[in-house]
């Protein structure tokens, strides 16, 4: 039975903590001027839920369960989330994008501790955690892989030949999660190249699939307990999230994707954040 | 060569249990006894090579070591970004294994010719490129590369290919292998080709009393430097051979060693000049097609001397 006080008093835990994230990630990418914020706030309860609730994460275990930001764009929310997990300091944050720093746009493997892979092209992520699963079968690990992916990474071939793979090699221990906010790079997902049926197509190659609200923690927390949904199969969460979640200017726009938030726009982001 | 290079990683893999063997569904009368011997230690991957390359950086960044081997537009320019990224960008311990060099898949068609390879490979940062000439340099080369721990591009012929060499000699990743000394001019080569740069100096020999030097250059990249500088120095004439594109390959790479070093000699690269085969043909037909033969190559020498 599961017990509600607990994880009514977990999801408050989570929920701060979500904030906290999502504040560094707006001063982070407003202060450098960059871009990309609209995909990593869409990412920041899937975070957050992963690394306080779910992984083992200390970088120095061998048998600590790996993450992959395949959507490496969405570096600032992971740089975000590792500074609060403790990994490295909250206040080099302010190098993020800056000359000579190890805070790249893209998440480059260990430009900080925790960061597993170099990413930033699409449809590189879920081979490499293909790899990463075979071999902790191979070695007969419980670790587990997250791979945290775009839905206009879905586009890829990369992507499809990966999801066949798995679900041919039955890597339970593999979760992918799809951040389907429904939006990339020059358009709506439906309207460049539709994924839909879109659960159905993961079914299809031999996936357990859970479709869930992206922000909500409880949901998030309750979805990555229970993987894998099936034995014998990899598991992928659908999380469905809204571009820019949490910048009132930007929220569900292509423009998040490019813009960086103004002044003004920040300050009324991090208000209703309060 | 591809039975010198199985039976060489086979002895390796009984004694390294961490390697790894993946294909991209191919290897047909070549795998069947590794794949007896070891069914944990090689994954069919199917015919899906971006997400074979992506799997191999996976397995590598869990520590172990990992052989790719498919045909070489299949293996280098299909899933280029990805060797690009995941494997040499990462720098990991990733062995690339083509095969078909230049022409070996002749009467396939311009698909599966294998031309444009080193000069692509060449061009990615952290990756060494080896190009053996025969069973015996396919033999040390598999030894060597073995030993390395970041990524390899091992490009072979495919079979039948015959020695060039007598017998093993000391082998190194990054130097040049002397086959041949001759005192009129030098002919470096890269891979199989070699075997008919020496009958053309063979024939030179006999009918012009012409005396050329021969050298297999297995390693393309790090190039041996050192010894193109001292055959600068020694030779009036030094020509290249290579069964791929006469642009970006190792004609290419030795100019450069030669210019910098301010050569003043006679210098001819030999190559496929800039197209793809056009005409169907087995591989010696082809090689002839492109001025490759043994007799072809006398000629070409003779001239530029």
């Amino acid at each position: 039975m599961r017990n509600r006080p607990n994880i009514k008093k977990e999801n408050t835990r989570l929920k701060k903590i979500a904030k906290e994230i999502r504040l560094r990630v707006l001063e982070t990418v407003t202060r450098s001027n960059g871009p990309h914020i609209g995909s990593s706030l869409s990412a920041v309860e899937i975070l957050t839920s992963l690394y306080f609730g779910i992984m083992k994460v200390n970088p120095n275990n061998p048998n600590r369960d790996r993450f992959i930001l395949s959507k490496g764009h969405a570096a600032a929310v992971l740089y975000a989330t590792l500074a609060e997990r403790g990994l490295f300091n909250k206040k080099d944050l302010k190098n993020y994008c800056k000359n000579e720093s190890n805070l790249p746009g893209h998440s480059t493997k260990n430009c900080v501790p925790g960061v597993e892979v170099s990413a930033g092209s699409l449809g590189h992520g879920l081979p490499i955690g293909n790899g990463m699963a075979l071999a902790g079968k191979k070695d007969k690990k419980n670790y587990r892989i997250f791979v945290l992916l775009s839905d206009g990474e879905c586009d890829e071939g990369s992507t499809w030949e990966a999801i066949l793979f798995a679900g041919h090699h039955k890597l339970d221990n593999l979760v992918a999660i799809v951040d389907y906010n429904k939006w990339q790079s020059f358009g709506r997902t439906k309207d460049v190249l539709d994924l839909e049926p879109f659960a159905q197509k993961w079914r299809d190659f031999k996936w357990g699939v859970k479709s869930v609200d992206g922000h909500d923690l409880e949901e998030l927390v309750a979805a990555f307990k229970r993987v894998p949904f099936s034995k014998n199969k990899p598991s992928v969460i659908i999380a469905n999230t809204i571009k820019g979640r949490g910048l009132p200017a930007m929220e569900n726009t292509l423009e998040s994707h490019y813009r960086s938030p103004t002044g003004e726009e920040f300050e009324a982001a991090v208000r209703r954040l309060k | 060569m591809r039975l010198a290079f199985i039976k060489t990683l086979s002895e390796f893999v009984r004694k390294n249990k961490n390697t790894i063997l993946l294909t991209g569904d191919v290897g047909f009368s070549v795998f069947e006894d590794f794949i007896k011997e070891f069914p944990g230690q090689y994954i069919n991957c199917g015919v899906a090579e971006q997400n074979m390359l992506g799997v191999a950086a996976g397995l590598a960044l869990s520590g172990k070591k990992v052989f790719v081997y498919s045909i070489i537009p299949f293996v280098t320019m299909r899933p280029y970004e990805q060797l690009r990224n995941d494997i040499c960008l990462q720098n990991l311990d990733v062995k690339i294994v083509g095969v078909g060099g230049g022409f070996s898949y002749g009467v396939l068609g311009s698909t599966h010719h294998a031309l444009e390879d080193l000069a692509i490979t060449r061009a990615l940062p952290n990756l060494t490129v080896v190009v053996p000439a025969d069973p015996i340099e396919t033999k040390l080369a598999v030894g060597a590369i073995t030993k390395l721990k970041g990524p390899v591009y091992l490009r072979l012929g495919k079979s039948k290919e015959e020695d060039v060499h007598r017998g093993l000699f000391k082998f190194g990743i990054g130097k040049a292998n002397i086959l041949k000394t001759g005192k009129d001019a030098v002919i470096i080569g890269i891979g199989p080709i070699i075997k008919n740069a020496l009958i053309a100096a063979n024939i030179l020999k006999k009918e012009a009393g012409v005396s050329l030097g021969v050298v297999s250059m297995t390693t393309l990249k790090p190039l041996d430097e050192g010894f193109v500088k001292s055959v600068a120095k020694r030779a009036k004439s030094i020509f290249t051979i290579e069964e791929h594109n006469l642009i970006g390959g190792l004609g290419d790479a030795v100019a450069a060693v030669l210019l910098k070093n301010r050569f003043r000699g006679i210098f001819e690269k030999l190559g496929v000049s800039d197209r793809f085969a056009g005409v169907i043909g087995n591989q010696d037909f082809l090689r002839s097609r492109n001025n490759l033969s043994p007799r072809e190559i006398a000629k070409f020498v003779g001239k530029n001397l």
